[in-house]
């Protein structure tokens, strides 16, 4: 055996870590559990030093903006190219402390809105591996996160808690493959599952052919899927075609589309509700102005005018039912009364000369009054003082 | 055989140079590694197909010869990465364990101060290392994540770029033998 083990040295030393890692993994996998003393060791000394970087970063920006850069001030010759270099950096550095400025009342006023109870996180580090798509962020158990809350951000859900702690958390990216949440959309309430795969959009899994589904809608978080609390902008469908087992949807993620540098970790979940869509605004109705009055259609007008101030309506049945009891009048018969009939080819009398209805204030649909039977030649009742056309 | 060919295919392992370090190179090369592999991404973000542990696994197994003390590299390094992501412990460490492995055996064979060898070897890692780390996500793990072969190759020609001036850096670190 020796002489084995001892002949065959190198390859025995391989199988011994590779069954001695095998028997690791299956370990973790049986018994769900994560090996946490080498994980907390690892990330002891990893994050500390994260933080140091982040650290000498700032001081060194500092360094040179604050003393550097002050120096070259007090040289005579360089000035203005060096308050012009100033100037510049300053500028970059305002332009940046301003974002993180609006970032940050950004995030705390979505911390205000969100009934959801919620904890400040900053990103200090990637995980490993190539193309790796989760973070570590500077919130640990020692400030309540614990495994499998949800990260999010006032643009939508940024990924879930993967691992905690002491003094800091992975942070498992929507985008990363593997990572799914429940998502309904905004329009049509169709319900799938958002997986992540490793690219920068996810896709949605479980939506039938036969669901009605458009490109641009919203994705929000369902809630079904216990991390994500209902209510939670994902992002927007970028591409929608019908597939051989349900539709093919591919998402955008909302929140996670450059580098995430702030997030809010959810402590308490609170379910929320999915907002209605925004109905497109309602075409405004154009309306023209009314016409200028033309000189010779003042006097065409001047009858429906009359009726108008009269009370009459302006309808073309409302003008021909005048027109018409004006020439009965004029011939002494009353429309609609049994008797002779008027001759209504004849013209009616100018409207000037004619009088009013004595009713004609009457509401459509009132009958016309009656007026006293006269025998056929007889004068027409005196024509009342004639009216004002009304101008428009 | 051509003069290049005797050049780079060593005679057998009697001629095979082994390069040493400082201890305190094996710990702090590797831990830059990871340190630039979990802090730069996050303002470079193109940076993150950059796989420096690997490649430091590959220089020191090329470099020391030895199978085993590249595996126990490969393994160590493979690890630690491993607990900083969210895969299950081993994943990283077996992918290396492997790497360290296979590049010590190949170094016995070639001479690996050669650019265009470093190159090669470095790409071809870099391919086996994603393989086998996607056949142990599916086979021990069930994960059903995809191997993007063309974005791996990708990505394995430009960590191969840059193996060949981070090996030339790193074989400054080596302590000529008395």
């Amino acid at each position: 055996m020796e002489t084995f083990l001892s002949r065959y040295r190198n390859l025995s030393v391989l199988l011994a870590l590779i069954v001695g890692q095998l028997l690791l993994l299956a370990y973790q996998v049986k018994a769900r559990e994560d090996v946490r003393l080498i994980r907390l060791w690892a990330v002891t000394a990893v994050t500390p030093l994260a933080r140091g970087i982040e650290w000498v970063r700032g001081g060194t920006g500092g360094f040179f903006s604050g003393y550097i850069f002050l120096r070259d001030v007090q040289s005579e010759n360089m000035r203005l190219r060096q308050e012009l270099g100033q100037m510049k950096l300053r500028n970059q550095f305002l332009t940046a402390e301003l974002s993180t400025a609006d970032r940050a009342k950004a995030l705390l006023e979505f911390r205000s809105r969100i009934p959801s109870k919620t904890l400040p996180a900053r990103v200090i580090g990637t995980g490993t591996g190539a193309n790796s798509r989760v973070v570590f962020v500077d919130r640990g158990s020692n400030d309540g996160v614990k495994r499998g809350m949800a990260a999010i951000t006032p643009e939508g859900i940024v990924g879930k808690v993967v691992a905690a702690y002491p003094m800091a958390s992975l942070v498992q990216l929507i985008t990363e493959q593997g990572s799914v949440a429940g998502v309904i959309s905004q329009k049509n309430h169709v319900r799938g599952t958002l997986k992540g795969q490793g690219t920068p959009n996810c896709i949605v899994d479980y939506v039938q052919n036969e669901d009605k589904l458009e490109p641009g809608e919203w994705f929000y978080t369902s809630g079904a899927d216990r991390i994500y609390p209902r209510g939670l902008p994902v992002g927007q469908v970028k591409m929608v075609r019908e597939g051989r087992g349900g539709k093919e949807v591919v998402v955008a993620p909302s929140a996670v589309t450059g580098s995430v540098e702030e997030m809010l970790i959810v402590i308490d979940g609170v379910q929320g509700l999915i907002p209605e869509p925004e109905t497109p605004a309602s075409p405004q109705i154009s309306i023209l102005p009314p016409p200028p009055p033309i000189a010779g259609e003042e006097q065409r007008v001047a009858p429906s005018a009359a009726g108008e101030a009269a009370g009459a309506n302006q309808t073309d049945a409302d003008k021909l039912r005048e027109k018409y009891r004006r020439i009965g009048e004029s011939q002494g018969v009353e429309i609609g009364s049994p008797g002779p009939l008027a001759d209504f080819n004849r013209n009616p009398p100018p409207p000037s000369a004619q009088q009013p209805a004595p009713n004609s204030t009457a509401q459509p649909g009132a009958q016309t009054p009656v007026a006293p039977r006269t025998p056929q030649g007889t004068q027409p009742p005196s024509a009342p003082k004639p009216q004002e056309p009304r101008k428009q | 055989m051509t003069e290049y060919d005797d050049r780079i295919l060593q005679a057998g392992p009697r001629k095979a140079k082994i390069s040493h370090f400082r201890p305190a190179a094996y710990i702090i090369i590797p831990l830059i590694a990871i340190l630039f592999q979990v802090y730069v991404p996050r303002f470079v973000d193109f940076l993150s197909y950059l796989e420096l542990p690997l490649l430091v696994v590959v220089y020191f197994s090329l470099m020391r010869r030895q199978p085993v003390a590249g595996a126990v590299i490969g393994t160590v390094i493979g690890l630690v990465q491993d607990s900083l992501s969210q895969h299950p412990l081993g994943m990283f460490g077996i992918a290396k364990t492997l790497v360290g492995y296979f590049s010590a055996s190949i170094s016995m064979r070639f001479d690996v101060e050669n650019n265009a060898l470093r190159f090669i070897l470095s790409f071809f890692f870099f391919l086996f290392h994603q393989v086998a780390f996607w056949v142990f996500a599916r086979g021990l793990l069930g994960q059903n994540i995809e191997l993007q072969i063309p974005q791996s190759i990708i990505f394995a020609f430009l960590n191969a770029v840059v193996a060949v001036p981070l090996f030339l850096i790193m074989d400054k670190l080596r302590v000529e033998e008395q």
